[in-house]
């Protein structure tokens, strides 16, 4: 008997569907297959799905959109599962569409200075296709190797060099989507704008809550003629930071510009073996890339600036294998800073550059004052804060106490002008800050959008924008004994 | 009248028309009133709503209300040797920054340097329904929320009125030579989009009655460096050549013909429509004056991948801008109507739906 109904479940049904649609190793149902999609790269939040769905062409992601919808059934949406705010979070009632099928390179237009792939293709996959031609894909996430672009289009990746190159949003020229209810849309287009409103710059980054991404074009830049990389030194935080816009203020926007602290330093070295000054409060590494000359030009510039802001130390990488060395060391900071705790928690605002020293000053304040120890990483060309606290999840209550004093961090940039995520997104994790820095309008605003193209609410629902009744804890990263989801990942 | 006073007036405006079901059409000096179509309304003035209210070159964003005139903005950059790297048309002496961003217009350095949306970092706007809310922010990264100002960016004001914007500006170049060929026009297409992958610090380029123009901007050496790679004659600084194709002032544009903007992917071989051509943005951005009828040129371009609006002059009770299919024509009605629900904003001058 009880068979018999669940053989006719709604759930069933759907599953059945599916089966009819797609070969049998693309429909999941077995709590042992549906494993690996219980989390992204923020395992704290772990959730089986209902059923895993892997289609592989557009026309089955219009199908099972159209059956999800008719079913009123949740869809979340997943790439590579890299991301850091839990956007890919499966749903228990809900389909989890993943997209990892999705891996061909479509068109390559070296003519045109673009290329069509699918969405699952890996981030660093599409400039190692286009290198033959001079060109690649600027939007650098740390995590390039593995995650996909489709997953880059809805969190608006970043990397190291934003501050000159843009985020994603500024390296998409068009996206095939399906919508809710299985319609396929094109946004965007080929050519440099399309007629009608900018949709393509609000469906990226929008977290998998307005469509499914099965196409995207991506820009394509030509490379460098040379990239330099400068280290300096400082016995003092507040004069790197100082450094900071001392350098944009002399004309120069360099292609990276990144911060640590002293712990980080210390952390970085012992497991990378940079040749940092282990004994510098800070140090900042400044990479400049253009032409032959340009890059001449500006190091010259970069030391002068750098030496005049008090720097104890400057040092530009001698060759290639020097400034690869030099970024290890960077780009490595976050599994080293897990060697060294228990635990920690990474944190991802953006404040305006100028008030780097206060914020900074303020966490190490909240520092003395919880008695936990703050590493800083810092995309310090754009503002963007990579807090990681260290602390002890087996000490009763310093898991609570972290999460508060990260709270307090992501607050304290708000209240400066900055915002409460600069590149890993909302999803689940921050969304209750979403409530300390948008008022109801703005959030009502936002669930108006959703509507247009959303009415059921059934993509991705429960992330990235809080209803107004929820305004209740703030959550972060979280890393256990230095196990993070993809530790085989660099981490910047 | 203080900021806060103009702005509550304005609020109070739109709570007004959209109480009474009246349309507002936005206005800041006028000076783009001839682009998109015709549309009926109350004049909503916005350009007392002016003035710089935040500017540190070191953080390369300036916030400014949306009545502020462009040159005082431009003005302001320079003397801190800074640009709004978009270049953008100003087409009126008393262009605001409100309807720059409002039209989403980019001038000659957009292929390369990226559009006016790409620059826009937030906004304060007034929805219809007379809210006002802050979007985005004053930093270059930022994911928290829809990414709603960029949207603001060439919607003709039919979403909100644009109190507030902050805009990423960047360093001035330190040296700039233009650099012009005589070629046909597939050749200047063809070299136009080599420049594509190839690492010179080229900012703009153009073809206009024979000629292929290319600047070149960086530090002095490195525009001297690529002055010896890509040859051609050097032209006059003073002839202030991208200032007057950007501002429609070279000669090409004395005519009484529609005038027609014609969007296509750069390489694309010259298209089987008669009339004058220009090839702005390395061949991106075309135009064109003709008197081809206009389903017959939207036809033509469209079936090259591309898209036509009717730029100045022709019928513009008509669609100016290219139709959108169906499916996607519903869902910007859709979005249109999440910010503006009683249609009080420029009801028609995009599209006779929206």
């Amino acid at each position: 008997m009880t068979a018999e109904i669940s053989k006719h479940s709604p759930k069933n049904q759907l599953v059945q569907a599916f089966q009819q649609l797609l070969p049998d190793e693309a429909v999941l149902t077995d709590a042992e297959d549906l494993r690996p999609f219980e989390c992204d790269g923020l395992s704290v939040y772990r959730r089986l799905p209902m059923v895993v769905v892997l289609p592989e062409t557009a026309q089955q992601v219009q199908t099972i959109m159209r059956l999800c919808f008719n079913a009123k059934v949740p869809v979340v949406a997943r790439g590579a599962g890299t991301g850091l705010s839990g956007g890919a979070l499966p749903l228990e009632d809900g389909v989890l569409l993943s997209l990892a099928k999705f891996k061909q390179i479509l068109e390559i237009d070296p003519q045109n200075a673009m290329a069509t792939v699918q969405p699952g293709v890996r981030n660093l996959a599409i400039s190692e296709a286009v290198a033959s031609h001079g060109l690649y894909y600027a939007p650098d996430p740390s995590s390039q190797i593995a995650c996909t672009i489709g997953g880059n289009v809805a969190e608006n990746s970043g990397g190291v060099h934003c501050l000159k190159y843009g985020l994603t949003v500024h390296n998409i020229l068009q996206l095939k989507i399906v919508t809710v209810d299985g319609e396929l849309l094109t946004i965007g287009g080929e050519t440099l704008d399309s007629p009608g409103y900018d949709l393509l710059a609000l469906m990226t980054g929008s977290e998998g809550m307005l469509g499914i991404i099965v196409e995207v074009t991506v820009k394509l830049l030509a490379k460098p003629e040379r990239a330099q990389v400068v280290l300096a030194a400082f016995d003092d935080v507040s004069k790197a930071g100082q450094a900071v816009g001392a350098i944009i203020a002399a004309g120069i926007i360099p292609a990276g510009l990144e911060m640590m602290d002293k712990l980080a330093i210390q952390a970085a070295e012992d497991f990378a073996h940079a040749g940092y000054p282990r004994d510098a409060e800070a140090i900042l590494l400044c990479e400049l890339d253009g032409s032959n000359a340009e890059v001449s030009e500006q190091i010259m510039t970069v030391r002068q600036v750098l030496k005049q802001s008090g720097a104890t130390e400057v040092r530009s990488a001698k060759d290639e294998v020097e400034r690869q060395l030099f970024w290890k060391g960077r780009k490595s900071a976050f599994p080293a800073v897990g060697r060294i705790s228990p635990d920690y928690y990474c944190m991802d605002g953006t404040i305006p550059r100028r008030q780097l020293p206060k914020v900074l000053q303020y966490m190490s304040q909240l520092s003395d004052e919880y008695g936990l120890a703050v590493a800083n990483v810092f995309h310090a060309g754009d503002g963007n804060l990579h807090p990681l606290i260290l602390f002890d999840a087996n000490k009763p209550g310093e898991l609570e106490r972290t999460e508060e004093f990260g709270r307090k961090i992501l607050e304290f940039c708000v209240r400066v002008g900055g915002t409460i995520t600069g590149e890993h997104g909302v999803g689940m994790e921050k969304i209750d800050q979403m409530c300390v820095q948008f008022h109801s309008a703005e959030l009502s605003q936002f669930h108006a959008v959703k509507e247009a193209f959303d009415p059921e609410k059934l993509l991705n629902p429960g992330k990235a924008v809080p209803t107004l009744h929820r305004c209740a804890e703030f959550g972060a990263m979280h890393v256990h004994n230095g196990q993070l989801a993809h530790p085989e990942l660099e981490r910047f | 009248m203080s900021s806060q006073s103009i702005s509550e007036l304005l609020q109070t405006q739109v709570q007004q028309a959209a109480n009474d079901g009246r349309a507002l059409n936005i206005i800041g000096s006028g000076s783009k009133h001839f682009l998109g179509r015709q549309c009926e309304g109350a004049t909503l003035d916005v350009s007392k709503h002016r003035g710089i209210i935040e500017y540190d070159p070191c953080e390369l964003v300036i916030t400014a209300r949306a009545g502020t005139p462009l040159k005082e903005i431009e003005q302001t950059l320079a003397e801190s040797g800074q640009m709004l790297a978009f270049e953008p048309p100003h087409f009126g002496e008393q262009a605001t920054l409100g309807g720059t961003i409002a039209c989403g217009l980019s001038g000659p350095r957009r292929p390369y340097a990226g559009s006016a949306r790409d620059f826009v970092l937030g906004c304060k706007l007034l929805n219809g329904k007379g809210e006002i809310m802050q979007f985005g922010g004053q930093v270059m990264k930022n994911v928290a929320g829809y990414d709603v100002s960029r949207l603001m960016a060439g919607a003709y004001g039919t979403l909100g009125v644009m109190l507030e914007l902050s805009l990423k500006v960047l360093p001035r170049p330190a040296a700039t030579i233009t650099l012009f060929n005589e070629c046909s026009e597939t050749d200047a297409i063809q070299f136009m989009s080599s420049l594509l992958s190839k690492a010179q610090p080229v900012d703009a380029s153009c073809y206009y009655k024979g000629q292929s123009y290319v600047r070149i901007s960086g530090s002095e050496q490195s525009v001297i460096e690529a002055q010896k790679k890509l040859s051609g004659e050097n032209l006059s600084q003073h002839s202030h050549f991208w200032q007057r194709l950007r501002e429609h002032e070279l000669s090409f544009f004395n005519s009484d013909k529609p005038l027609w903007r014609i969007m296509v992917k750069p390489a694309t071989a010259a298209l089987p429509i008669d009339g004058e051509w220009l090839l702005d943005w390395g061949g991106a951005q075309r135009w064109l004056y003709s008197d081809v009828d206009a389903s017959t040129i939207r036809n033509i371009v469209q079936q090259h991948g591309g898209h036509a609006s009717l730029f100045r002059g022709g019928d513009r009770s008509n669609n100016v801008f290219q139709p959108l299919a169906k499916p996607m024509q519903r869902l910007q009605q859709r979005i249109k109507t999440s910010f503006d629900p009683n249609t009080v904003f420029n009801p028609g001058r995009m599209y006779a739906e929206i």
